[in-house]
């Protein structure tokens, strides 16, 4: 075909030209945008905002101050990044967080999936078995910490029946053990939201590959690890990301298992920190270095664990 | 994907930008007019029982007599401290006119912020402050020589005592030996021993900033005769009265004496510990416990006379979202008069943050002898500096103590040192 014959097969009828511009700008469904902008601007209000204002505190001298006080906020470049660096509580911070999703995620992504497995065979006591595993996870953190506290501490349960294999001093004042103890606890408050994701997709995963699979000569074993397993895998890629995501933003177990990143700082994170510099001390510039290097540090965890998981 | 990517950036840009725009911004409050403007205004108490009467009734006595100014009171709103809740109130301006729990700690941030009102700026001012509370108001003025917060009420930190417990161990319950460094670990290794209690002490381990006001400071400022933490722009307990504190807490905390796993309920009230350091607020919860008071011991001993604490204090600040700064200051100077201080005393058992408190009130202390104790020891109180990053450099030392004292890692004189140098750089900063 001739290039001016194609050109104009390719343009609008000159009637429609208004038309086509504007569905070049707002796509084959303008409806659909009036329709999301209260979520648009849902996201950019509590979302796009705080995170831009932030970063822009990040590279500014920058304290809250009451309204109508009118005060200088210069800019400090990477000042306030280079402060958060060569803090060695922060460094410990990332270390610590590092520490917990290491012990949190595996932990969680094996747990909810073998417990989904267990649960979706199960035929006696199915909704009872759910709403127990589901339970902790609707239940007050502080209540549930409490519990925990109890359990753990030098007289707890936990000890009498570990008796001389018990650690001294006890699981939450050890700096050894305080995070994984409470890795452990956020794998089993959260195991019930985890399993009802995994429950989900092994819900959705066709009988019939099962029954070949059988046939074929499969043990039940074999069976689950090549076609169960890998048809869950989008409901493992989402539960590894936010698990890495929640894991990433533990705060509420430092700051009230373990009285405040306890024992001698063995359970501080970045957002334990962020909170105590920005809403305590009063330097929220320094708290917006942690949260945006925090972030980042996130993104990048997650990126390289969808590429993990996504692996065909 | 890099569409989303160009689309995000872009936002994050603009977002960046109105962020700028926004940050100097906001409605012009208090003013110059406001010094002199009458009307209703509101205020904050704490939300313990006690108080929350005291504060109903100041009210009601005030509304009574000023239909055309009333004063609206109301606990301070819940948050993980009264500390953070001003803060944000600060920020957002919603602050009320006057806050009845204000933490002297927190003053040098509130005033940074621009959030206080500067009391000395009223024509009586800084006389009614300093003829009210004497010598120890100039603990409560600003680097900048005004007063942005009008000294209220103390808790003397004291040490409480479970008679029973005491004598259990084989203690005279009513004169125990604390006196001494060497008198206090034999009493609490006699405790501890004996298993009249798990603990002899037990004061909170946790790492909050605050924390260390109820252990180290009350016995540094006996220590040291009446020292702060901070003077003239630098630290000053990296001396001998510091070292040989925190010394007795490393020794109390490796002998077990004292418990460092965090506490869930009340280790003192529940015979856990035997002994509890605290104020006369504390008197309140223990019920029908049979009880006695001692002051902080000293290396050497010293007379109780002589002895120095930590005040506790909780004052009054007025804050500069309110708009009725003449009425403002007119209910503070009733609600810290003498008939309110008296009534304070007689409702909460805290002591109000008057010269010669026992002079001032001789029927009430006659009448209740424990409470004079704490009187007496009013006279000589140490207040936590007023100084720039004062919470930072608290929750250096806090970090410091931890580690070196609690859980005995390291040198308690190089600990000392260095977190000393932390606080120096600190409060050296505007």
């Amino acid at each position: 075909m001739p290039e001016l014959q194609r050109k104009a097969a390719a343009a609008p009828a000159p009637g429609g030209q208004r038309r086509w511009r504007i569905k070049r700008v707002l796509g084959e469904h303008p409806a659909g945008l009036l329709l999301s902008a209260p979520y648009a601007l849902f996201v950019a209000a509590v979302f796009v905002y705080p995170l831009g204002f932030g970063i822009w505190m990040s590279f500014h001298h920058y304290f809250f101050t009451a309204p109508g006080a009118v005060v200088p906020h210069p800019f400090v470049g990477l000042k306030n990044y280079a402060t958060v660096i060569s803090d060695p509580a922060v460094r410990a911070s990332f270390v610590h967080v590092g520490e917990f999703l290491i012990i949190n995620v595996p932990l969680t992504v094996i747990f909810s999936l073998l417990l989904a497995t267990a649960l979706n065979n199960a035929i006696h006591w199915r909704g009872f078995l759910r709403v127990s595993y589901y339970v902790p996870y609707v239940t007050a953190s502080v209540a549930m910490i409490t519990v925990w506290m109890f359990m753990f501490n030098s007289g707890g349960i936990v000890n009498r029946i570990l008796g001389p294999l018990a650690p001294n001093p006890a699981w939450l004042v050890n700096t050894t053990w305080a995070m994984p103890s409470i890795a452990l606890y956020v794998t089993w408050k959260q195991l019930g939201f985890f399993i009802l994701l995994f429950l989900a997709a092994l819900q959705n995963v066709p009988d019939e590959l099962n029954e070949a699979a059988a046939i074929d000569g499969a043990s039940r074993w074999q069976s689950y690890r090549t076609v169960t397993i890998p048809a869950v895998r989008p409901a493992t890629t989402l539960v590894v990301l936010l698990a890495i995501i929640t894991g990433a933003n533990l705060f509420t177990e430092p700051y009230l298992m373990t009285s405040g990143g306890g024992p001698n700082g063995a359970t501080t994170t970045p957002v334990f920190l962020l909170y105590q510099k920005g809403i305590e001390q009063g330097t929220p510039d320094v708290a917006s270095a942690i949260g945006v290097l925090l972030v980042i540090g996130v993104l990048l965890i997650a990126y390289a664990s969808r590429k993990v998981t996504e692996r065909e | 994907m890099k569409r989303s990517i160009i689309i995000l950036a872009a936002a994050l840009a603009i977002a960046s930008m109105l962020a700028a725009c926004g940050g100097s911004g906001g409605s012009s409050s208090g003013g110059s007019s406001a010094t002199t403007s009458r009307g209703p205004i509101t205020i904050w108490y704490s939300n313990n029982p006690q108080e929350v009467a005291w504060g109903k009734q100041v009210v009601a006595a005030w509304n009574a007599a000023h239909a055309d100014q009333k004063v609206t009171g109301q606990e301070i709103p819940a948050g993980s401290s009264s500390e953070a809740v001003i803060s944000a109130a600060i920020t957002a301006g919603t602050t009320p006119a006057l806050i009845y729990n204000t933490s002297p700690a927190s003053v040098p941030d509130f005033q940074k912020m621009g959030g206080l009102v500067n009391l000395s700026a009223f024509p009586d001012g800084a006389s009614y402050i300093e003829s009210r509370t004497g010598a120890a108001a100039a603990q409560y003025k600003s680097t900048d020589g005004n007063y942005y917060q009008l000294p209220w009420k103390s808790n003397p930190v004291m040490i409480f005592y479970n008679k029973a417990i005491m004598q259990k161990a084989g203690i005279n319950p009513n004169n125990p030996p604390l006196a001494t460094y060497a008198q206090f670990l034999s009493t609490a290794r006699a405790i501890v021993e004996s298993k009249a209690a798990k603990y002899a002490i037990y004061p909170s381990p946790a790492s909050e900033f605050f924390q260390s006001w109820y252990d180290f400071y009350a016995f540094y400022a006996a220590e040291s005769g009446g020292k702060q933490l901070v003077a003239n722009g630098a630290s000053t307990f990296a001396d001998a009265a510091g070292i040989s504190v925190e010394q007795l807490w490393r020794t109390i905390y490796a002998g077990k004496l004292a418990g460092n796993e965090p506490y869930t309920g009340d280790s003192f009230a529940d015979g856990t510990a035997a002994m509890e350091l605290a104020g006369p607020w504390a008197i309140a919860t223990y019920g029908k416990m049979a009880w006695g008071v001692a002051p902080i011991p000293t290396s050497g001993g010293m007379k109780p006379t002589a002895i120095y604490t930590f005040s506790d204090a909780k004052n009054i600040a007025m804050y500069t979202s309110c708009k009725n700064q003449a009425t403002a200051w007119d209910f503070l100077k009733f609600s810290t008069s003498l008939a309110e201080d008296k009534a304070l005393l007689v409702m909460t058992g805290q002591m109000p943050l008057r010269a010669n408190l026992t002079k001032v009130y001789p029927a009430f202390f006659a009448a209740h002898p424990p409470y004079k104790l704490f009187a007496t020891q009013a006279d000589r109180l140490v207040e936590v500096p007023n100084v720039s990053n004062s919470i930072q450099a608290w929750q250096t030392f806090r970090d410091a103590w931890t580690s070196a004292v609690i859980f005995g890692k390291g040198d308690v004189s190089a600990s000392v040192t260095k977190a000393a140098a932390d606080i120096n750089k600190l409060v050296s900063q505007k």
